[in-house]
C-alpha cells in the first residue's frame, strides 16, 4: 500500500532505533498522546525495541476514553426516549456508563445504529422522516469539522429531525494541563497526527515556548513513531524545545483552514469535563446559537445524573500519564475486553485495552 | 477513532467521491479538503471524509531523508510491498 509499506520498512525501523541510542543517553519520558500511536506502539513492539533509558507513557487522545461518565450517561438518556434513533461511531456503544450503556440499551430495545460517518447519520434521518435521529458527536478536532460540514448541510437541506448531541473535545488545554501536572515531569510530546492535520502547529507552541516541552507531530507507521522519538531526543539533547512535524505529508504548520473555519461557524468552544482531569477551560464544543436547531441537547430534555467513577477503576490516572494498567487492581481481574469495567479497556485505541491484548 | 488512512481517488461527483485502498472501494466525501481534489490524488480518509491531499513531495522527503544517512540501498526499496495503483 502505497504511503504505508514504505513506513513500516524494518531496515528504516533499525536504522532508526540505532540513531536514538546514538543520539542520548539522557534518561526521557516522552507521552505519546493519541491512542492510534498507543496502537502502534504496542503492535510493533516499539518499547522493546528502544534503549532502556526512554520511556513512552500513553496520553489522554483517545475520545471515548476521556469522555465523563456524564456525557456517556447523557447519550443513554436520549437512547431511552420513545421514537429516538440514535447513531454512533461504534467504540461508543460498550462504554459503562454509571448506570448501563449503550450496548445493554440497544438488547433492551433502544434504537442505536452504528454508522461510519456523520452523513449516514444524516442520511438515516431523511430515510426516516417520522423519526427523530440523533448522531452522537464524539471526538478531537479531527472529527468535529466532519460533523459541522454534515450539520450545515442538514441545514441547508431543512431537514428537521436530524440533531448532533456535541461530546466533541479540544486536545491543546489537555496538553496544557499534563505540562502543569507536577508529578508528571514530561520531557517531549509525541503530538497527533491528524488532529494536527486540521490544527498546524500553532497551538503546541505554548507548550514549547512556555514550558520548554519539545513536541513533535508524528505520523501512525512505526517508522513514523521511532523518527518522532529521533527528532524529540535530538530536541532534548541539544537543550531545545520546538515543535516540530515528522508526518509531514499530511500535515502543514497552518494546518487545515477550511476544516477550521467549519467547525468555528458550527461550533463554539465551552468548558468540558474530561475522565482523569475534571473541567478543562474551553476544552469542549457546543453547538454555536446559529445552529440550535440541530443541537439535541437544546431539542430534548437530556438530564443525566451525575455518577461516580467506578470503584477501583484507575483510568483517570492511566489517562494522565500517572499510572500505567498494571498498577489497577481490575486490571486483566475485572476488567477485560469482553467486560470492561473502566472506558480505557473499551476502546481499541484504549491504553489498558492496548496492554491487554499486546503486552505480556 | 482520529484514525485517517490513506486512500486514492477513482471517480469525483460534488462533493463525493470514490476511493480505492488495497482493492476496497468506500464513498468518501471531500466537504471539508482545503485543497481541489483530482482523479489518482491520494487522500487521508478519516471518518468518511478526505481531511488532507497527501504531498507526494514532503513524503518523499522524509523517505529521502534514510538514503542521505547512507543506510538504504535502492534495492531495500523494492522489498515494501505492492501499491494500490
Amino acid at each position: 500500500m502505497k504511503y504505508v509499506d514504505e513506513y513500516r520498512n524494518p531496515h528504516r525501523i533499525q536504522h532508526l532505533v540505532a540513531q536514538i541510542g546514538k543520539t542520548s543517553d539522557k534518561p526521557v519520558k516522552l507521552m505519546e498522546v493519541c491512542g492510534t500511536h498507543t496502537v502502534t506502539i504496542f503492535r510493533n513492539g516499539i518499547k522493546d525495541l528502544l534503549p532502556g533509558h526512554i520511556t513512552l507513557i500513553s496520553g489522554p487522545g483517545c475520545p471515548v476514553c476521556v469522555t465523563s461518565i456524564e456525557g456517556i450517561d447523557r447519550a443513554i438518556a436520549l437512547a431511552q426516549k420513545n421514537g429516538i434513533i440514535i447513531a454512533t461511531f461504534g467504540d461508543l456503544l460498550r462504554v459503562p456508563g454509571s448506570q448501563t450503556s449503550l450496548l445493554k440499551q440497544r438488547s433492551e430495545g433502544a434504537d442505536i445504529r452504528v454508522v461510519y460517518s456523520a452523513y449516514d447519520a444524516f442520511h438515516l434521518a431523511q430515510q426516516y422522516k417520522d423519526r427523530q435521529v440523533v448522531f452522537l458527536g464524539i471526538g478531537f478536532e479531527t472529527t468535529a469539522p466532519t460533523i459541522a460540514a454534515v450539520i450545515r448541510h442538514a441545514e441547508e437541506a431543512r431537514i428537521d429531525n436530524f440533531s448532533v448531541l456535541s461530546l466533541h473535545k479540544l486536545l491543546p488545554p489537555a496538553l496544557r494541563a499534563l505540562v502543569q501536572c507536577p508529578e508528571l515531569q514530561i520531557d517531549g510530546f509525541i503530538c497527533p497526527g491528524h488532529v494536527s492535520t486540521i490544527i498546524g502547529t500553532k497551538p503546541y507552541i505554548p507548550l514549547a515556548h512556555e514550558f520548554g516541552v519539545p513536541c513533535v507531530i508524528a505520523g501512525f507507521e512505526p517508522v513514523d513513531v521511532l523518527q518522532a522519538i529521533a527528532m524529540l531526543v535530538r530536541q532534548i539533547e541539544h537543550g531545545k524545545a520546538r515543535v516540530e512535524i515528522q508526518y509531514r505529508r499530511a500535515v502543514s504548520s497552518h494546518g487545515n483552514s477550511k476544516a477550521r473555519a467549519m467547525m468555528e461557524e458550527v461550533f463554539e468552544p465551552c468548558d468540558s469535563v474530561w475522565r482523569g482531569f475534571g473541567s478543562l477551560p474551553g476544552s469542549g464544543l457546543k453547538i454555536a446559537s446559529r445552529y440550535a436547531a440541530f443541537d439535541a441537547e437544546r431539542r430534548f430534555d437530556v438530564s443525566a445524573l451525575n455518577g461516580p467513577e467506578p470503584p477501583g477503576c484507575l483510568c483517570g490516572e492511566i489517562l494522565r500519564g500517572l499510572k500505567q494498567p498494571p498498577d489497577c487492581s481490575l486490571f486483566r481481574r475485572v476488567c477485560t475486553p469482553e467486560s470492561p469495567v473502566g472506558a480505557c479497556m473499551v476502546s481499541s485505541e484504549g491504553t489498558c485495552a492496548a496492554y491487554y491484548k499486546y503486552a505480556t | 477513532m482520529c484514525l485517517g488512512i490513506p486512500m486514492q481517488i477513482r471517480e469525483i461527483d460534488g462533493n463525493l467521491a470514490k476511493a480505492v485502498l488495497s482493492g476496497t472501494t468506500r464513498l468518501v466525501y471531500l466537504d471539508v479538503l482545503d485543497e481541489e481534489a483530482r482523479v489518482g490524488d491520494y487522500v487521508i480518509v478519516h471518518a468518511g471524509f478526505a481531511i488532507h491531499k497527501i504531498d507526494e513531495r514532503e513524503a518523499r522527503e522524509t523517505l529521502d531523508l534514510f538514503k542521505e544517512a547512507g543506510f538504504l540501498s535502492p534495492d531495500s526499496e523494492t522489498h515494501t510491498g505492492h501499491e494500490v495503483r
